[in-house]
């Protein structure tokens, strides 16, 4: 196990899985997401945070997915280093092949823009849902026609949204990174535990397209909604 | 018709004593050039013009001079065999090139290829690897019948698409990992898709990835950077076949 942690497979495994599972996390975190925009109540995305709160499966889940992150992040810089230490004298002539811009060629920007964003995301949502509880109201929702008192995660995540045109700029410009990100990551991470050929090839990198479309779509559509809207 | 004539060229090329010594650019005027003369040629014409200046000519490596030897190197302009699909350097003619451009000529650059001199870079890793399994262990005895063995006409076509690579490091000096995941994952193929090298399949993967590893080739990202710079156009569906041929060894283990 150790000397397979150490090869370059190894790692790339670790970081395709973590990406995988990450990628699953966002499509659940989007789907919970749009209900922002569907009930302008505010009662379908409270109910969904409020399920999401206090289901024990997702309690489980929660450790688990911190620690894809930690590894996904920190195995990133890992081997970027370690790559960059495989050529010590670079080209004058640069790299005519692929465009500089390529995803491809930028993983650890597009994942460090997008790890720059996450904290700040932590700070405004997590950190005041689970630490201080700033700013949360106690709501009354009809839940099977019984009524639940639940924590206004609505009010808050609405409220940013309506407040602050610069925060809804800085969500739309990270769900296109994170887009960018994913274009090649999903494919990527496939190809790297083997899920590949000719004839897949294709197929998975049409399949990274719509996905990383409808992520960076699907995100960026909520703060336009508010700014529309509001 | 007759080859148009580059009148003048600038030719900005690394040279380097040896291994120990520092390199630099130097740049030199070529006049002349047919554009019907190929890169190789326009090299020698150049070193031919240092030797009659009393200069050291520039040492390159070439052989064959016709695409399938994998001597010859070069990473000229910013592509690895220069701006051309699918050849060689000997391969590359001077009608890519214009009237008073100027080109750079690099060695490929790679820590697990160092500079032996000039553009001269020690390849000896790419024989290390194959050293450490890029074979069939044959017992001696009587050649088989060739139809005793039935393989199927796409997995003998994918072999000898894979066998094709000839090892020149346009691969590992592309990438910006300086990974030599497609050599290793065409070397791996080649065995792979047919029952004689299946046999050692899962010894050969551990055996050369853990050679490439030590010898301080990055690792790969998928960019497919590679794949465009390859001569033979050997497909990375080779490097998802060697991972899954790796992971599945390790998993066995």
């Amino acid at each position: 196990m150790s000397s397979f942690m150490k090869s370059s497979i190894g790692k790339k495994f670790f970081m395709s899985v973590t990406g995988l599972f990450l990628i699953t996390f966002i499509c659940v975190h989007l789907s919970l997401n749009l209900l922002l925009i569907f009930d302008d109540s505010g009662d379908l995305f409270n109910m969904a945070a409020h399920f999401m709160a206090t289901n024990p499966a997702i309690k489980i889940m929660e450790p688990v997915l911190a620690l894809g992150f930690l590894v996904h992040i920190i195995w990133s810089f890992v081997i970027t280093l370690e790559n960059r230490k495989a050529r010590p004298i670079s080209y004058n002539s640069g790299d005519k092949v692929l465009s500089p811009i390529a995803p491809s060629k930028n993983m650890l920007i597009l994942g460090g823009l997008v790890l720059a964003f996450l904290v700040m995301h932590i700070a405004q949502f997590w950190w005041k849902f689970k630490i201080t509880h700033e700013g949360l109201t106690a709501v009354h929702v009809m839940q099977s026609g019984v009524s639940v008192e639940m924590e206004n995660a609505y009010a808050v995540v609405a409220g940013l949204f309506k407040s602050s045109a610069l925060y809804c700029i800085i969500y739309i410009v990270a769900s296109g990174l994170l887009g960018l990100h994913i274009s090649h990551g999903f494919w990527s991470a496939l190809h790297t535990i083997g899920w590949n050929n000719q004839i897949w090839r294709k197929r998975l990198e049409v399949a990274a397209r719509i996905l990383a479309w409808v992520i960076a779509v699907g995100f960026a559509i909520i703060p336009l909604y508010f700014m529309i809207k509001f | 018709m007759a080859d148009k004539i580059l009148n003048k060229l600038y030719i900005k090329i690394w040279r380097q004593k040896n291994s120990k010594s520092q390199g630099a650019f130097e740049t030199y005027e070529l006049e002349n050039v047919s554009q019907g003369s190929s890169f190789l040629e326009m090299l020698d014409i150049l070193n031919d013009q240092l030797i009659r200046e009393g200069n050291d000519p520039v040492a390159f490596d070439h052989d064959c001079r016709e695409g399938i030897c994998g001597m010859c190197s070069l990473y000229i302009n910013g592509e690895a065999h220069g701006p051309d699909t699918e050849i060689t350097t000997c391969q590359l003619h001077m009608r890519k090139f214009n009237e008073g451009e100027t080109i750079t000529i690099e060695p490929w650059r790679a820590g697990a290829f160092p500079v032996i001199k000039d553009l001269i870079v020690n390849r000896n890793a790419f024989e290390e690897i194959q050293q450490a399994g890029g074979y069939v262990s044959v017992g001696t005895g009587g050649v088989p019948d060739g139809n005793a063995i039935p393989i199927g006409q796409d997995d003998a076509e994918e072999a000898m698409d894979a066998a094709a690579c000839i090892g020149c490091g346009a691969c590992v000096a592309t990438c910006k990992n300086s990974s030599a995941m497609l050599f290793v994952s065409a070397k791996v193929s080649q065995f792979a898709k047919l029952p004689q090298g299946k046999v050692e399949g899962k010894r050969r993967a551990k055996a050369m990835v853990s050679k490439m590893d030590e010898l301080g080739f990055g690792g790969c990202t998928n960019t497919g950077a590679c794949e465009i710079a390859c001569p033979k156009a050997i497909s990375i569906s080779n490097i998802a076949r060697l991972n899954r041929e790796y992971l599945c060894a390790k998993l066995a283990d």
